[in-house]
């Protein structure tokens, strides 16, 4: 039985695949400011040199909204449709006092989703090429899901 | 030398199949000359703002080729604050005596779509379906809730207030009443905001004429001062639209707040001055946040404020008293000239059923978009 192919939706995002996948950052050679993705400049100086540093795969929800309907297509290439849209959700997580990233969240529904909530770093398909192969990207689930809650 | 409002002229926000954006700036800019009592040809020197419209100036090929310096603008959202912030800085330099800002825009119908480069962003960020600005006033609606205890009710009552205050404005686009339940009732399209709390996307054009206050009483009608102009784009440390990383424990105000001083300062004119005030209401829950952020009142007092009413067209503080975007629609170019165009009405008091009681004297007009640009005018009498 062979598995599902899988490839990330851009490379330098998060190291993967791999059994405990970070997000990769850039922290400023200048002013030491830490920003996600890598380059091509610091947002607070403007600076263009930057040493890669590996995020937390832990952190706290700062903020989130819901994605209720399908986006504009393009940008959007998700495999869905308006008729098989599913919705789902985005926020903040602050990891660790370095960084807030702007993340897919996991867990769609906001009754199950609440500020400083502790989050997890999780690598998941959004989009199924016509091929079968999956398009990976980064996402944040809550530390405990609704089936472990 | 100051610079004055002398005519303003609005095109109707809507849907108008078969009429171009061009023409219904056309018919704003004679409206607004009208008003003025000016003809075109007197016009010295004009500032000209569209998303949609590649070359907007072009509007001289309905106005009459004069050869007058008509200068394209862009800054989004707060494109209109450029424009009139232009025209009435070329007064003020003594560079000319009498000037326009010109609006325009005509948007397909729903949500902007664009590819993430526009605003510099990796292509990654629209594929995953990240690159929506609405992500944005959703998240921020909902940390200042959690923060400063807004309800969702109260999102639904400025909705309901703007929607109430367009019906009374044959102008506006969304023009029937909704109330408070129809509006919770709706969809939800990015939680906690529903789909009656947005404005949307639309169609319309305005156009203001200036000239030097000392030779405003050559022109019919009462000048109406501008006091202040400012545009002010985001620090690091703002929580801001299109951001994949922010830094953390490193905060910063929004460009409204920083737009808001430094107007204020300019104008001499403080807060508790303001008599009616047209604030970005991209959204119910901007209009909330925006009260706060432009000074016009301390975080969290919105709950109560909305609750007594205080922010309706006869309350202690007027807010988007001819509707607002929820209520108008925004065609990009000319969102911010379509309040400034209420503001005068109201200063002159001649806003009819819409209009402000008891002789307002300051008004305020307040614009915000992405990739976190804030304008403020600040007018009085």
């Amino acid at each position: 039985m062979s598995e599902t192919r899988q490839v990330p939706v851009a490379d330098g995002l998060f190291t993967w695949p791999s059994d405990q996948p970070r997000l990769i950052g850039a922290r400023c050679a200048a002013c030491g400011l830490v920003g996600f993705p890598a380059g091509p400049a610091c947002q607070r100086c403007g600076g263009t040199e930057f040493t890669e540093t590996l995020l937390p795969d832990r952190g706290t929800l700062w903020t989130f909204t819901t994605q209720d309907f399908r986006p504009p297509s393009p940008p959007y290439d998700g495999s869905d449709t308006a008729g098989t849209f599913r919705p789902y959700a985005l926020g903040y997580v602050e990891l660790d006092g370095q960084v807030m990233v702007e993340a897919r969240l996991t867990e769609p529904d906001p009754a199950w989703l609440a500020i400083g909530q502790p989050m997890r770093l999780a690598i998941v398909p959004y989009s199924v090429l016509a091929d079968g192969t999956e398009v990976m990207t980064f996402a944040f689930e809550p530390a405990v899901t609704r089936e472990e809650a | 030398m100051e610079a004055v409002i002398i005519g303003v002229g609005l095109h109707p926000f809507g849907r108008f199949p078969g009429k171009s954006a061009m023409d219904m700036a056309a018919d704003a800019v004679r409206a607004a000359l009208d008003d003025a009592g000016v003809s075109w040809p007197r016009v010295q020197a004009g500032f000209v703002g569209s998303l949609e419209v590649y070359n907007p100036d072009a509007i001289v090929g309905r106005l009459g080729l004069t050869g007058v310096p008509l200068r394209g603008v862009f800054n989004g959202c707060a494109t209109a604050g450029t424009a009139l912030s232009m025209a009435a800085r070329v007064i003020e330099t003594g560079e000319h005596d009498l000037t326009i800002a010109i609006g325009m825009d005509k948007h397909p119908r729903g949500a902007f779509a664009a590819d993430p480069s526009v605003a510099g962003l990796p292509s990654w960020y629209g594929q995953t379906g990240m690159f929506l600005t609405t992500h944005f006033f959703g998240m921020k609606i909902n940390r200042y809730m959690h923060d400063h205890g807004i309800t969702h009710e109260t999102l639904a009552h400025v909705a309901a207030k703007n929607f109430r205050n367009a019906s009374a404005n044959d102008k506006a686009w969304r023009r029937t009443p909704l109330s408070v339940e129809e509006i919770l009732a709706s969809p939800v399209l990015n939680y906690p905001l529903r789909q009656f709390m947005y404005c949307g996307p639309d169609e319309g054009a305005a156009a203001v004429v200036l000239c030097r206050a000392d030779q405003a009483h050559k022109y019919a009608g009462r000048p109406v001062r501008v006091r202040a102009c400012a545009l002010r784009s985001r620090r690091i440390g703002a929580f801001e639209v299109q951001s994949p990383s922010l830094p953390a424990g490193e905060q910063a105000p929004s460009p409204t707040v920083d737009a808001s001083r430094e107007a204020y300062e300019i104008a001499g004119i403080g807060p508790q001055e303001v008599a009616v005030a047209q604030l970005q209401d991209t959204d119910a829950g901007s209009e909330i946040i925006h009260m706060a952020e432009n000074g016009l009142c301390k975080d969290g007092e919105q709950e109560r404020m909305i609750a007594d009413g205080e922010t309706e067209i006869g309350g202690r503080l007027p807010v988007n008293t001819d509707g607002g975007l929820i209520g108008n629609g925004e065609p990009i170019g000319a969102s911010g000239l379509r309040q400034v165009h209420e503001l005068v009405l109201q200063l002159r008091g001649t806003a009819g059923a819409r209009q402000v009681p008891g002789e307002p004297a300051v008004g305020y007009a307040h614009l915000y978009g992405a990739p976190g640009v804030s304008a403020v005018t600040i007018l009085s009498r």
